[in-house]
């Protein structure tokens, strides 16, 4: 290698030539920071999104859906495992990302901060929002980080079941007695543009996309991505005989995608900023399990440290 | 490390005999006992008949890059780039 | 039998009501425990025991589906498991007094769990050896989930006995807590006379749960209360602590909302 090729442009022409970044790589410090706040944040979203799931667990209309329910709540639990295991190959230790979490310097994906009043949310969480975020993961598959890379392509493989599963519970209400339908139908308007924001501001708003993208952390911009689960999603809203609730949605046979109207951006920093209808709801509750668990977790440690403790002193000096 | 966290492990899997273990992840447990449970719990849910190993992630030794690799850095003999091995005081912040 | 106010309750059992009967408490022991769990559920003190313990929730909610199946089977008339689990009011449920208690902090649901989990594994161990056939693949499957359960509550309960100071004291007085529930597992019942040899009555267990507590107990330096202190009755008749009616008012209130609905 010549000498007066920098380390940075010796990195980009590694990740460049689609290799994989593994932890003890060199990397710019501005990689592992953009890979430590975009993972953990993946992560958080994975832990916080079990809460307004978990919300219907005790309440499940039959016992296969409660089963199913907690089944995929716990599925996203491991999920966040998986994340958080990512995050800390990066130097990065699990109780840290929790703090900056709680503390509200990390950030979560901001649909979680949103209600769920009705048991047909636990349906179009799953069909629109685990839907929304399939195509960001399925995206971060090829992400160059290899640690990252992997515990999306675990994530992939069961969080289809979690659209299925989501889809399964509006295809049944949409089906059903007129109470379901419309149970349905509501909880589609509350849900629609929430999930649009999912994706993140539009490309020319997105200050830190094009770094990524020049990384390959991120292989889609964000519109690509919002327009790709739209072209998607009005197909299956059709098919259940629902409506999404935007008037200036239409095929455009030109683009060969639907064009879409304005989504409310000033809604989506709101949110953000921390002033959705659950936000603190979100962190007090985290917050809580967190601080209650304390005593368990030392507990635990302490036993641990007597258990070694007896260990070595029954096993004699080599 | 404060009091109420625990350390991080490696886990490797057999899936099935004939093959090798295998890194799957890393969890956090208090003890090992803890670490094998858990590992089933989130890496297997609970699938029977496989093999699992866990290991402090701190009782790893990793070999030191090659300086012929494209991206060789001068690295200690950690398996990642661990701060959590070293006790930082509480006061100092935003490490 | 204690408490007079149990005298009025149904003794006389055919042999198929008795089968039935046998079957309400395995399945609602399930089904209000499963359904306690999960409220866990983003509750754990950390993230990988929120999964450990949904795990177990999920096991409970499962096995009680698989025995309300047999139950609808038995009692035709368009039973489901469902209709079952829904639609009866608490006056016919059938579970212990010991799961329909409240959850609690972390030491108090281990203390439940181990307490009904060291008395399902004996149970059910039995159970692969019943005279019933369907009771009997059931059990098969459900042994392997139970000694898992068995084990995990029980290392908690000995991780918080011989944790620290804070955790041993809490343990313990989960444990003392919540004792006078457990005799009412070992409790005779006028099915177990009927059924005769078909299924074990649940008095047959007492003496192996008895010795498994108290050498848990003591690893986690906790001290067992007397099993012959003062025990709690009245589950198996269908009389129950004030607890039960807001867990099925919460489980039921979806499904009752809209009888005629599909979901």
């Amino acid at each position: 290698m010549g000498t007066n090729v920098s380390l940075e442009d010796k990195f980009q022409a590694y990740v460049d030539a689609e290799n994989k970044v593994e932890p003890k790589d060199w990397m710019p410090e501005k990689y592992r920071r953009t890979l430590i706040r975009q993972i953990s944040q993946h992560a958080h979203s994975e832990i916080i999104g079990m809460q307004p799931e978990a919300n219907w667990i005790t309440r499940a209309p039959s016992l296969r859906a409660k089963l199913i329910l907690l089944a995929k709540v716990q599925d996203e639990a491991g999920h966040g495992l998986y994340l958080y295991s990512a995050a800390e190959t990066l130097g990065e230790p699990r109780e840290k990302m929790i703090a900056d979490l709680q503390s509200g310097k990390a950030k979560y994906s901001s649909i979680f901060n949103y209600p769920t009043p009705s048991w047909a949310d636990m349906g179009t969480i799953g069909w629109l929002v685990d839907g929304a975020a399939i195509q960001n993961q399925v995206m971060l598959t090829r992400t160059s980080y290899g640690p990252y890379a992997r515990a999306m392509v675990k994530i992939c493989k069961e969080e289809s079941f979690h659209q299925r599963q989501g889809y399964e519970i509006v295809m049944k209400l949409a089906q059903g007695t007129p109470e379901q339908r419309s149970m349905a139908q509501e909880s589609l308007n509350r849900w629609w543009w929430p999930s649009l924001m999912m994706f993140g501001p539009s490309d020319d708003n997105s200050p830190n996309s094009e770094q990524s993208m020049q990384w390959k952390i991120k292989r889609k911009s964000n519109d690509t991505l919002r327009q790709e689960f739209i072209d998607k999603t009005v197909p299956q809203a059709e098919y259940l005989g629902l409506t999404i609730p935007d008037a200036d949605l239409k095929w455009n046979p030109e683009r060969g995608h639907y064009d879409f109207g304005e989504i409310d951006w000033s809604e989506f920093y709101e949110v953000i900023k921390g002033n959705g209808p659950c936000n603190k709801e979100r962190i007090a509750h985290h917050k809580k399990a967190h601080e209650d668990g304390a005593w368990v977790r030392e507990a635990a440690n302490a036993y641990a440290k007597k258990q070694s403790a007896r260990k070595a002193k029954d096993t004699p000096a080599a | 490390m404060s009091e109420s966290n625990w350390k991080l492990w490696e886990v490797f899997l057999r899936s099935k005999n004939g093959l090798s273990h295998k890194h799957v992840g890393s969890l956090h447990a208090a003890d090992a006992d803890m670490a094998i449970k858990n590992a089933r719990d989130v890496y297997t849910r609970r699938s029977e008949g496989i093999s699992i190993w866990v290991v402090p992630s701190e009782e790893i030794t990793a070999s030191a890059p090659d300086e012929k690799d494209p991206l060789f850095t001068p690295s200690d003999d950690k398996v990642y780039r661990h701060p959590t091995f070293y006790d930082i005081p509480d006061d100092v912040e935003h490490m | 039998m204690a408490g007079g106010w149990l005298n009025s309750v149904k003794r006389d059992f055919t042999k198929e009501e008795a089968l039935k009967e046998y079957l309400y408490f395995l399945a609602d022991d399930s089904l209000i425990l499963g359904q306690q769990l999960s409220k866990w559920c983003s509750n754990g003190p950390v993230l990988e025991q929120d999964i450990a313990i949904i795990n177990t929730a999920l096991d409970h909610i499962g096995r009680a589906r698989l025995l309300y199946q047999e139950l609808a089977r038995l009692e035709g008339n368009g039973a489901t498991e469902d209709t079952l689990a829904y639609f009866r009011d608490h006056l016919n449920f059938k579970n212990a007094l010991l799961v329909e208690q409240p959850n609690g902090h972390w030491g108090d649901t281990i203390a439940r769990s181990f307490l009904i989990d060291t008395f399902n594994f004996y149970l059910y161990d039995s159970l692969r050896n019943c005279k019933v056939d369907s009771i009997k693949a059931i059990a098969e499957k459900a042994i392997k989930e139970i000694s898992y359960q068995a084990q995990w509550s029980a290392e908690w309960v000995v991780r918080l006995g011989d944790g620290t100071e804070e955790s041993h004291a809490k343990i313990q007085e989960s444990i003392d807590n919540l004792w006078m529930w457990s005799g009412e597992l070992f409790e005779n019942h006028p099915v177990f006379e009927v059924l005769n040899d078909d299924l074990p009555s649940f008095v047959s267990i007492k003496e192996q749960w008895i010795k498994k507590v108290g050498q848990v107990l003591k690893m986690g330096t906790l001290i067992m209360p007397s099993p012959e202190l003062w025990m709690q009755t009245g589950g198996r008749y269908g009389i129950h602590s004030s607890q039960l009616g807001f867990i099925l008012g919460e489980m039921q209130s979806l499904a009752r909302s809209y009888p005629n609905a599909s979901w």
